[in-house]
């Protein structure tokens, strides 16, 4: 486990280090990147968040409509959206959806000798593979939950239009949402995110790096990326959450 | 391109090099020098240590004794595996899958800068016409047979006009005609750039076919060197066994009943 730990600074710091000189060097496979994971999950993260908001507006929707409390969904949808729901959902889709092919892309290398042969030409695997990932995960994930928000914010304005149960306007639920949600809730969710980010990409390119064996190596790196991604994005969320609660005083 | 004249091979020296992997001893104290332009090949069984004796020599394993050097210089001294052009030829190609066979072969030149991408371009489709591939610059790997794959990988190492190539198994799941253009590939590379190459192999026909000096390893030491006349004469029983692995096959007539099975 603190080996792991270990692991995982070592190869942000690596990064982090690679950073200044070869940015720009790798700046076409920073685009390919954003483009591999944007097309992978942008479709994804508009359907869950959708239902995210709805089913959020659905939950609470009647409870606060029978206390005579409807006209505060809009606020509370708004702010559990985009602090906490949409951060920590679109980080753990990500997790899943492009983590693990990070995982399995960079574990496949390793298998079939091909980070071997990156070594042998002098092309270093954090610059070449670990670098332009990382980059790219980290402005693509909360591009990605910005746009969850948003989408969050009409699923549950949605809901609470058309539910009778319900019933509150689409603009009385912004008008609420206005008056609660301010902009350093939306940038706290995008802080927390960009955390989230670093963690997905650095916890799926260090498993890739470390995979052992032929395909079940893979599969057991694949495995652990998404988890432990997963594991370290929740309590990590709980303690950024602190911080920023903290921070905003 | 440059030429043979300007374009040197390098001397190897490994000195006493020791690998154990999980207390499991895989290198024991191995020797041996390989001179500036020769073809020098290791042959042993599979699992004597002939491929992690590889991935030393290009530094991609630490040693845990010993040492390796070339033209005298350690290669564990900061700075030293940079100042010499070494390529490795891995025995499945380890081709970029993600990458076209152009990207692949001209990986080292684009990542590092050192040509425009129209030169690479130009550079690329001439080193693949001298391995006998025109015109496969945009496949994938993928799309590729076993025997285009390693000439790719050869064509990748000759992108950087290497002084020292190492060869891991540069035939194995090859038929044997194409065995036979890998071997004439190695000669007519160290003909061509001058290049010191270390083929590692149980292929007897390449290694006989290519080699100046052999090397004989068996369970990670090295047993036996001299050149191919001296091996084929060597009266060990291990290394007749080893080059003529023939006469250990018989026919299920030819061989003495199992007492231990009962017929059926």
């Amino acid at each position: 486990m603190l080996r792991h730990i270990g692991e995982l600074i070592l190869l942000f710091v690596a990064t982090l280090k690679a950073l200044p000189g070869n940015l720009w060097n790798q700046r076409t496979k920073v685009v390919e990147q954003l483009f591999e994971i944007g097309n992978a999950s942008l479709l994804m993260v508009c359907i869950l968040s959708l239902f995210i908001g709805g089913v959020v507006a659905l939950n609470t929707g009647p409870v606060l409509v029978e206390r005579g409390l409807g006209s505060a969904i809009g606020g509370l949808v708004g702010l559990s959206v985009c602090k906490e729901l949409a951060p920590v959902m679109m980080a753990i889709l990500i997790a899943g959806r492009i983590g693990s092919a990070m995982a399995a892309e960079i574990g496949s290398m390793q298998t079939f000798q091909e980070i071997d042969a990156l070594r042998t030409m002098n092309i270093n695997p954090v610059n070449f593979l670990v670098l332009p990932r990382l980059v790219a995960i980290t402005l693509a994930l909360p591009a990605l939950v910005l746009l969850s928000i948003i989408i969050g914010w009409l699923g549950g304005a949605l809901v609470a239009a058309n539910n009778y149960q319900i019933s509150i306007s689409f603009a009385a639920f912004f008008s609420n949402l206005r008056s609660v949600v301010g902009l350093e809730d939306v940038v706290d969710g995008l802080i927390k995110t960009v955390a989230f980010a670093v963690v997905i990409g650095t916890v799926s390119c260090q498993q890739g790096l470390a995979t052992r064996g032929g395909p079940r190596g893979i599969g057991r790196s694949v495995t652990k990326a998404v988890v432990n991604s997963i594991v370290l994005i929740l309590i990590l969320d709980y303690f950024l959450t602190r911080l920023l609660m903290n921070f905003g005083k | 391109m440059s030429s043979a004249a300007s374009n040197t091979g390098v001397r190897v020296e490994v000195q006493g090099l020791r690998k154990a992997y999980a207390g499991q001893p895989v290198l024991k104290g191995v020797g041996f020098a390989v001179e500036p332009g020769e073809i020098f090949v290791i042959m042993g069984p599979s699992g004597s240590g002939k491929s992690v004796l590889l991935r030393h020599i290009i530094g991609l394993e630490p040693a845990d004794e010993g040492q390796i050097l070339i033209d005298g210089r350690s290669i564990a001294a900061a700075g030293v595996m940079e100042s010499y052009r070494m390529a490795m030829v891995f025995q499945s190609g380890a081709l970029l899958n993600s990458l076209t066979v152009g990207e692949n072969v001209g990986l080292h030149l684009a990542e590092h800068r050192l040509k425009t991408r129209e030169e690479i371009r130009r550079i690329v489709r001439e080193k693949l016409e001298i391995v006998g591939l025109k015109g496969i610059e945009e496949k994938f790997p993928a799309e590729l047979s076993g025997g285009m794959r390693k000439r790719v990988a050869i064509a990748r190492a000759l992108v950087i006009d290497p002084q020292l190539v190492l060869y891991d198994e540069p035939t194995s799941e090859l038929d044997p005609i194409s065995s036979v253009t890998i071997g004439e590939e190695i000669q007519h590379l160290r003909s061509r750039v001058g290049a010191t190459s270390i083929v590692v192999s149980h292929d007897r026909d390449l290694a006989f076919g290519i080699a100046d000096r052999m090397a004989i390893i068996r369970d990670g030491e090295i047993i036996f060197i001299g050149t191919p006349d001296e091996v084929r004469r060597n009266a060990d029983p291990f290394i007749q066994r080893l080059l003529n692995p023939e006469r250990l096959i018989r026919r299920p007539a030819d061989r003495p009943p199992n007492p231990t099975v009962a017929p059926p």
